[in-house]
């Protein structure tokens, strides 16, 4: 491995890249437009009255229904009371999931008997953690109205005690925080897959390799001055989406130095990825249907724009076996929670991924012809 | 002089198909060698051999000493290459394509200087997709030259080019010919060969069918040279009695048989001395081309089927 070999490669991956306004185009604009697009469509300043699922277990005594009632009257939400007897509180927040609502309320039983008798009420938001800009405002709605029936009571005692909405961090968490680690991962996949297996391809098909091959640069050469530039592309791409997030949302992502192995690791292993496929394959039509095949289940299915939670069991599974998810993960663990504990195991799967398909791709791509 | 390249019994199979059936030839070290074939004859399977880019499926060969497959890491800091149809990066210029490689080979070739050679210094910061197919070709040839070769290998260098084109790439062979490199070209352009080449193979469905020098080929392979007059029937009738060679009327022509250069006074004296009328004589000489046409026609209507290699 001679550095100033890949130094050299690195101008010339470096300057083609620049000489092609359709590749900036996609590794610095689209990120871009992508958190725009997203953000507008998710950003919930716009949207009416949030449906609110309501669990009455108070069965419908007039103080909860009055309560119900001035909820209602906040504008904030829509009321909407579940008349399914099967739904229990315990079932309750599986039933949300299995029914794409995203937020909910239970009113326990005895909530009018406590509340006359001055006994103090818990009221339990569900929500869900992707959709925290409503549960937020949900909750403040709840809250609201339930420090009037606070201040009513006697002595100012605090009666109705709302806990922070369940399943949701230490601050809340509206869409485009999440959007954002997943859209780093989305660029992570998509910059050096797609260009990559075409690169592999078609410089096999125009005889480009076999020119480098009778240069003294090396394979892993070549492949490790294509994984710097990407390394660099989704430092900048990254940079950008964070920026446009925070300025343009408001989003509060944590920007911490847990990011940096994940911005190296990822496109590590999807530069392999990408030249593997692009090796393993005959002709450049087959190499991009290779590509793609790999690649769009992973772009939608890895958490980039919905969570992999929301997913149905079979989903989810399948969602664990794809290298993307780990990268996605972790960066949610950096990122938005903090967690470096979690975050260690997606990098040990990032890591590990990338050195196997790393191996495979200088083993299977080939300079020159049998 | 010792040999650039050795091979001896050479033998590549696709499958059952033998692209190369057992080919033996050496090039001297700086001779201009130029292997002719029809397409798929087998010429570029070989010359990838020899640079080290295909694997053989038997017998030897050495290049700079050299087993190409084996030790392609030495030898490809001491060889050139040019392909056939040479691509590079689409968006790099020619200053920049030399900048690289001379780093890649650790040597201090100056682009300009490399590129005056070729006759590219004013495309020296285009970039390469808006170069020409000649163009393209010539910066092929400034590449191969950045590591200071002693072999050149040039496979089809001139296919597509304009007249102009290729005899800018004509004139660099001949310099590296005078620089004492040795110089491998393959090329259907028979004219190409005859004019370049010192020594010339033919090969044809994977079996060398002649080899030797240009004039040592077209004596062994080609009809006798020739004297033709216009003239009639009269005339060849009188001239072939009179001088017991083969003579032949062909058209208004009549053509007579020249074994030997000195036998040519003797023939036009005779012409004057039939009386006869004559005019506008020349002398016809089989040319490599011809040959070559010939040689590969017999092959297809299996005429030369057992003859041997060589």
């Amino acid at each position: 491995m001679n550095v100033r070999h890949i130094a050299a490669d690195f101008r010339i991956v470096a300057r083609s890249y620049f000489r092609n306004p359709l590749a900036l185009f996609f590794s610095l604009i689209f990120p871009i437009i992508l958190i725009g697009l997203f953000g507008l469509i998710f950003s919930s300043a716009s949207s009416g009255p949030i449906a609110l699922q309501v669990l009455n277990e108070d069965h419908n005594s007039p103080l909860s229904v009055q309560f119900l009632a001035e909820l209602n009257q906040t504008h904030v939400v829509q009321v909407d009371v579940v008349n399914d007897a099967s739904v229990t509180p315990a079932t309750f927040a599986t039933w949300l999931g299995q029914n794409d609502h995203s937020v909910g309320l239970v009113i326990p039983a005895g909530f009018a008997a406590n509340l006359s008798a001055n006994r103090s009420v818990n009221l339990t938001v569900y929500s869900n953690p992707q959709d925290a800009a409503s549960a937020g405002q949900v909750y403040f709605a709840v809250t609201g109205v339930a420090n009037g029936y606070n201040l009513e009571a006697a002595h100012g005692t605090v009666l109705i005690q709302v806990p922070p909405p369940q399943n949701v961090g230490s601050q809340v968490l509206t869409y485009i925080d999440f959007l954002i680690p997943g859209l780093i991962g989305f660029s992570i996949l998509t910059s050096p897959m797609f260009s990559m297996v075409d690169v592999t391809s078609s410089y096999r098909k125009e005889g480009i390799f076999r020119q480098l091959s009778l240069t003294p640069l090396t394979r892993s050469e070549w492949l490790v001055s294509r994984i710097l530039w990407y390394v660099l592309l989704t430092f900048v791409s990254a940079g950008i989406m964070i920026a446009a997030g925070i300025y343009l949302f408001s989003a509060h992502v944590g920007v911490t130095l847990g990011m940096l192995p994940f911005l190296v690791a990822g496109p590590f292993l999807f530069v392999s990825l990408g030249m593997f496929a692009g090796s393993v394959t005959k002709t450049p039509e087959s190499a991009a249907l290779i590509g793609n095949i790999i690649t769009f289940p992973m772009m939608f299915l890895s958490g980039t724009f919905f969570p992999v939670s929301s997913f149905p069991p079979g989903l989810q599974a399948f969602a664990h076996v794809l290298p993307l998810y780990y990268v996605i993960d972790g960066l949610n663990q950096v990122m938005l929670f903090s967690n470096t504990g979690l975050a260690y195991t997606d990098l040990a799967v990032v890591l590990l991924s990338g050195v196997v398909i790393f191996a495979l791709a200088v083993r299977f791509f080939k300079w020159r012809d049998e | 002089m010792a040999s650039a390249i050795e091979v001896r019994g050479l033998v590549k199979r696709y499958g059952p198909l033998a692209a190369v059936a057992g080919i033996d030839f050496s090039v001297p070290t700086g001779a201009v060698f130029a292997f002719l074939g029809p397409n798929g004859a087998g010429k570029t399977t070989t010359t990838e051999i020899l640079e080290g880019l295909r694997r053989r499926t038997d017998g030897t060969v050495r290049v700079l000493g050299l087993d190409p497959w084996e030790e392609g890491r030495p030898l490809h800091r001491r060889i050139g290459v040019i392909p056939q149809d040479f691509r590079f990066f689409e968006k790099i210029t020619p200053k920049e394509a030399i900048e690289y490689y001379r780093t890649l080979f650790h040597t201090r070739a100056d682009p300009g200087a490399l590129l005056a050679e070729v006759e590219l210094l004013d495309k020296i910061d285009a970039r390469f997709d808006t170069l020409s197919g000649g163009q393209k070709q010539k910066l092929g040839l400034a590449l191969a030259l950045t590591n200071d070769p002693e072999i050149c290998f040039l496979d089809e260098p001139t296919t597509g080019l304009d007249p102009h084109a290729r005899r800018a790439i004509w004139a660099v062979i001949r310099k590296l010919k005078r620089e004492g490199r040795t110089v491998f070209l393959t090329t259907h352009y028979l004219e190409e060969a005859e004019l370049l080449a010192d020594q010339v193979a033919i090969i044809h469905r994977g079996r060398i069918i002649a080899a030797g020098t240009p004039g040592e080929i077209i004596r062994a392979h080609g009809y006798p040279a020739r004297l033709s007059v216009e003239g009639s029937a009269e005339l060849a009738a009188y001239l072939g009695r009179e001088l017991h060679v083969p003579v032949y009327a062909e058209g208004s022509r009549v053509e007579v048989e020249l074994s030997d250069r000195r036998d040519a006074l003797r023939i036009l004296s005779a012409i004057e001395a039939s009386g006869l009328p004559w005019q506008s004589f020349e002398t016809r000489q089989d040319s490599l081309e011809n040959v070559f046409v010939r040689l590969v026609g017999q092959m297809d209507e299996g005429a030369l089927k057992s003859e041997a290699p060589g």
